[in-house]
């Protein structure tokens, strides 16, 4: 690579390292984008694809290793001169400002837009984007974002990343751009990136959709535990070594999976709909799946809400919830471990209302050797251990409580290989003595694990896929059905 | 695009109705009050109000509360009847230093990530304790050119209303056509994508923190200059005004949502059921609890057409 | 050394050290004469403040936005329907009690009432209601000062060893609470929704019953205090509760209880409610005025919220 004849780096990253408290974010990653490449980044979640992003885009700074712009090393990494160096981000969650109209988020994302008529620059910059890239896009400019389709809002963003001011856009990282877009659309998205690349600008393209990087990139980086594990042109992959170098292994188990048929165990939770009622059955794996973001986590939301008790606790709770994002609605970060395990079962290990501390303290012992917790006390308090052990807890709160339907709203986000490889193993023992799961995931690994799967677009099931009919292009078709630009 | 329309007319139309239905109801009772002379009397108080609810819509647009809105205006209006009054510049640098321990406290509660409620809730004691050493007994007096601002009489239409008006067109020029109105409607919105632009939050808190404090120093003068003195407590029930007008007149808690002229309607409607309220006769035992349920009332009413916006845009 | 290292860990340890300082500080300024007679007096005042702040703690114990603004006027309006109904009659001392308590679940029923049905942040429903309270307050009292039963008024002022009874009942209601929140599961309950009320109710805890239950204990306590402050101070007036708003609230962040939720602290709530007591008498003593008094208390509030800030922000 280095005496490649290719124009000198953009961005360089070398041997990056970044912790956040216990959790190792970057391990000593190195990379580069050259001027006129498209660079394509892969990675399960929590590989650090994120925190790659957030270096470049000047958010963080790491602990470790150097960053270099245009051949300079940077010694304070800030937003600000990672702009004035025309670098753009389109990140995955939405990031722009729901209560202000697309005008006046562009006149935020420009900083040197201001001055007297800026609203009338900002509509030029952003109508003019939005036309190159989405012909005929039906996005009124002055319409509060908050009232776009998530479709729209996403347009608005690529379009914002990819529009002119005084500083032009030399590097544009997208972090899962299509998620939201349609086939058309995404196709228009990533026309743009080949006519950007091709007139000197580079692109770093996130997506877990992979037949778009081997289309789109010319050099693919495969990330691994905080580290870059395979980099290699995007013309010497194919989707099977690609999927292959992520480490990926589990499409094979997941056809041991499929020889259950439990069409005659009684239904334990319904929910009735016009089109596609959603069914469990005793002892099932019901996966919840299609684009992320469309409804899978309102459903388990409101079925979880359905079955227990707001005003006064269940005596036998029907339903338990494992969280996927931790902080939000997981963890209680001022309690211990076992305070946390605990709380949903509670109910069981109180005596006249008053908290039977032996009890709790034998549940969690079992608990902790079951799906071992890696701690030595269990009072530590929970931010003490790593995201992977934090997450064993949230599921084994779950599993400790008599509830017989455990949902599970993408738990297993950032969680490494081997926590999920024991995690699986408990499940699989869970359902086999009866127990359901229904189970939204974003990891199509994890989707293939069940036996029977609805798709979700747009708050809604649109398909059920059962046995062999739940693979990766069956779900992405059920996903995009007709669905019009 | 064939729903934003509505949802924004509507927002807008509920003080607008609001308003109107009062003022009818007003003139049914009081057909008196249907001239200038009566306008002026009926909308006396509207201006200080107006002024103290978009001081405090400053502060509810970065997702705030200002709980000691009512014991500053009650500061400023002691400051105003008795430096402002007799030896000006020390006033004036007085007022202005005010509105920089505003700006502090914007920069401090964003810092330190300290709750507003908490923090202006001692401030409230603060404000209020100086206020007390100002003017330990009801006193002091307005400077002239306060007086006869407050006490103009233009032609047509009364003062009241044009302040009003005057107040409703610079605060929506500030907050909804400027770059510096956009970035602190953007940090009540979504204050990481104003980081990850690469402004400074910090900055466009303590600037909404000193806008607040600026006209809520103006409130105080305001007052002053209608009612010729002051006291420490003048103005204490400013602080349940402001927040429900700027409710009132559309504004969210949170989401950076908020409406200028919606909140100075608001103001005036709130100013108006005052008037409203004596008309009817109602004992003035139940005069604050009257305040309280029409609040109430308010804010159910807001959550029904909350619903309906909702159910047009679910359809 | 290793206990006293642990001491100084507690939270609610400083507020019982400012608490002795400014007693040593206002008895050395009067040559010691006063020490006995600041210290009684210090618990006899200190115990409503410590009643109301109790209830005030459980509620700003469920998280960032929860606080009751009713305080006061629960109390005014309790102090004055139970010694009206009481009407100096000694037989009638615990029907009044149960009037005052009656109050108390109806206010923090309509309090939490309307938080839910509204949906508005707590201390906006807890405003509008401290107005229609008040308003029902001064509607009923009318400006006459009713007195207590004879009997009542002696149990609330005398008391043994010259501490006054009113202590011995506040610290009472400290200690239930105190069980209350560390083993029980109602405790266990409103600390996880302060942590975070959304995974508080994916764990499955019942978070709009422990609200509810939340919001009328406080303000039960804050009609108890009402009962036994009117009680004490031979009448109920209208401005009695007034400054308990603001006290209730120092007492439950000065003593060591996280503003954001998901932390309460009772021992604090006595270390801040002596030391706000002495705070005051130690200024009244310097001879400093009302305005000044307030200033302090402001900057005291502020203050002990920047340092905690600090003391959290530093562990993260």
């Amino acid at each position: 690579m280095p005496d490649s004849p290719s124009p000198s780096p953009l961005v360089e990253l070398e041997d990056a390292r970044l912790r956040f408290g216990v959790v190792k974010a970057l391990d000593g990653a190195t990379l580069h984008v050259r001027p006129g490449e498209c660079l394509g980044l892969v990675g399960h979640n929590g590989a650090g694809k994120s925190t790659v992003v957030n270096i470049l885009n000047g958010a963080l700074t790491p602990d470790e290793g150097v960053l270099r712009r245009d051949g300079q090393t940077v010694h304070r990494n800030d937003i600000n001169d990672a702009r004035a160096h025309g670098t753009r981000c389109v990140f995955q969650e939405l990031s722009l400002c729901p209560n202000l109209t697309v005008i006046e988020n562009t006149r935020i994302v420009h900083r040197d837009l201001g001055g007297f008529g800026w609203r009338k620059r900002a509509r030029q910059i952003i109508e003019d984007s939005l036309n190159r890239i989405f012909p005929g896009h039906h996005i009124d400019s002055q319409a509060t974002v908050g009232s776009l389709s998530i479709a729209q809002r996403q347009m608005v963003e690529i379009a914002m990343a990819f529009s002119e001011s005084s500083t032009r856009p030399r590097l544009v990282i997208l972090d899962e751009p299509t998620s939201s877009l349609d086939a058309t659309l995404a196709g228009q998205m990533l026309a743009q990136v080949r006519r950007f690349v091709q007139a000197g600008g580079s692109v770093i393209l996130i997506s877990h959709i992979l037949h778009e990087i081997l289309s789109t990139a010319d050099r693919i980086i495969v990330m691994k535990d905080g580290r870059v594990s395979v980099e290699r042109p995007a013309g010497d992959f194919t989707t099977q070594s690609l999927f292959e170098a992520m480490g990926s292994v589990a499409p094979e188990e997941g056809v041991t999976q499929q020889a259950r048929n439990l069409s005659q165990a009684p239904v334990v939770l319904k929910v009735p709909h016009p089109t596609v009622p959603f069914t469990a059955r005793r002892g099932e794996l019901v996966g919840l799946t299609g684009l992320s973001g469309h409804g899978q986590s309102e459903m388990l939301i409101d079925l979880f809400r359905q079955h227990s008790g707001n005003w006064l606790p269940h005596r036998n709770p029907t339903v338990a919830f494992v969280a996927g994002d931790r902080r939000l609605n997981g963890i209680f970060h001022l309690w211990s471990i076992l305070e946390n395990f605990a709380i949903a079962a509670l109910g069981d290990l109180t005596r006249r209302g008053f908290v039977d501390d032996a009890a709790v303290r034998e549940r969690g012992a079992a608990w902790q050797r079951r799906i071992e917790i890696r701690t030595q006390d269990m009072n530590q308090p929970i931010l003490s251990l790593s995201g992977g052990n934090q997450q064993k807890v949230l599921f084994a709160r779950a599993l400790g409580t008599r509830a017989p339907v455990v949902l599970m709203d993408d738990p297993m986000r950032g969680v490494d290989v081997g926590t999920k490889q024991e995690v699986y193993r408990i499940i699989r023992e869970e359902a086999a003595a009866g127990r359901t799961f229904i189970w939204y995931s974003t990891e199509m690994e994890e989707v293939c694990l069940c036996d029977r799967v609805y798709v979700f677009r747009e708050g809604a099931i649109v398909a059920e896929l059962a046995g062999s009919e739940v693979n990766e292009n069956n779900i992405l078709a059920a996903s995009f059905e007709g669905e019009a630009a | 695009m064939s729903l934003r329309i509505p949802v924004d007319t509507i927002r807008l139309a509920v003080p607008v109705l609001a308003l109107s239905a009062l003022l009818i109801a007003v003139f049914w009772l009081q057909p008196r009050a249907m001239s200038y002379l009566g306008l002026n009397l009926l909308f006396n108080l509207a201006v200080p109000i107006a002024l103290a609810t978009v001081a405090q819509m400053f502060i509810l647009a970065v997702n705030d509360l200002d709980l000691s809105m009512g014991a500053f205006v009650s500061f400023a209006a002691c400051v105003t009847a008795t430096f402002l009054h007799s030896s000006p510049l020390l006033g004036a640098l007085i007022l202005a230093a005010a509105v920089a321990v505003y700006a502090a406290m914007g920069a401090i509660i964003h810092l330190r990530n300290l709750p507003s409620i908490v923090v202006t809730l001692g401030m409230s004691f603060v404000w209020t304790g100086i206020a007390v050493l100002l003017l330990p007994a009801p006193g002091g007096a307005a400077p002239a050119w306060v007086r006869s601002l407050m006490t103009a009489k233009p032609p047509l239409v009364p003062m009241a209303i044009v302040a009003s008006v005057v107040i409703a067109l610079v605060t929506h020029l500030i907050l909804m056509r400027t770059s510096l109105g956009v970035l602190i409607r953007a940090v009540g919105g979504n204050q990481q994508s104003v980081a990850r632009a690469g402004w400074s939050p910090l900055l466009a808190k303590a600037a909404a923190y000193a806008l607040a404090g600026t006209f809520a120093v103006l409130a105080g003068i305001a007052l002053v200059g209608l009612t010729t003195s002051a006291d420490a407590n003048i103005a204490l029930r400013y602080t349940l005004l402001s927040i429900a007008g700027v409710i009132l007149g559309g504004g969210e808690f949170v989401g950076g949502r908020v409406s200028p002229v919606g909140a100075v309607i608001g103001a005036l409607t709130l100013a108006l059921a005052g008037s409203f309220l004596s008309f009817l006769r109602i004992s003035p035992d139940w005069q604050i609890g009257a305040q309280g349920a029409i609040l109430v009332i308010v804010l159910a009413l807001r959550l029904f057409l909350n619903k309906l916006e909702r159910q047009e845009r679910g359809g | 050394m290793s206990a006293l290292a642990s001491l100084t860990r507690k939270p609610w340890i400083w507020s019982f050290v400012a608490a002795g300082l400014v007693w040593l500080v206002t008895v050395l300024f009067t040559g010691g004469a006063s020490a006995l007679g600041l210290t009684l007096a210090a618990l006899t005042f200190s115990s409503f403040a410590i009643i109301v702040g109790t209830g005030q703690m459980l509620v700003i114990t469920l998280g960032p936005g929860n606080i009751d603004l009713s305080v006061p006027a629960t109390m005014t309006l309790a102090g004055t329907l139970a010694l009206k109904f009481m009407a100096v009659d000694n037989s009638l001392i615990l029907p009044g009690l149960l009037v005052a308590i009656a109050i108390g679940l109806a206010v923090g029923s309509v309090n939490y009432g309307l938080i839910k049905l509204l949906r508005i942040p707590p201390i906006i429903a807890t405003l509008c209601m401290s107005f229609i309270v008040q308003s029902t307050a001064i509607w009923s009292n009318r400006g006459l000062r009713i007195k207590p039963p004879p009997a009542l008024a002696e149990f609330a002022t005398s008391g043994p060893f010259g501490i006054a009874n009113v202590a011995l009942v506040a610290l009472l209601i400290t200690i239930i609470a105190w069980i209350f929140l560390e083993r029980s599961i109602y405790g266990r309950w409103i600390t996880s929704i302060g942590q975070s009320m959304a995974a508080a109710r994916m764990a499955g805890v019942p978070v709009d019953g422990a609200r509810f239950l939340t919001y009328v204990i406080c303000a039960v306590l804050a009609s108890i205090a009402g009962y036994l402050l009117a009680s004490f101070s031979g009448g109920a007036a209208l401005n009695m509760g007034a400054e308990y708003l603001l006290m209730s609230i120092a007492v439950v962040v000065i003593g060591g209880t996280s503003v954001a939720g998901g932390f309460s602290n009772v021992p604090g709530i006595w270390g801040a409610s002596l030391f706000m007591f002495l705070v005051v008498s130690m200024l009244n003593t310097y001879g400093l005025g009302a305005g000044f008094r307030m200033i302090m208390t402001g900057i005291i509030i502020i203050a002990v919220i920047l340092l905690a800030s600090r003391r959290n922000t530093s562990l993260t």
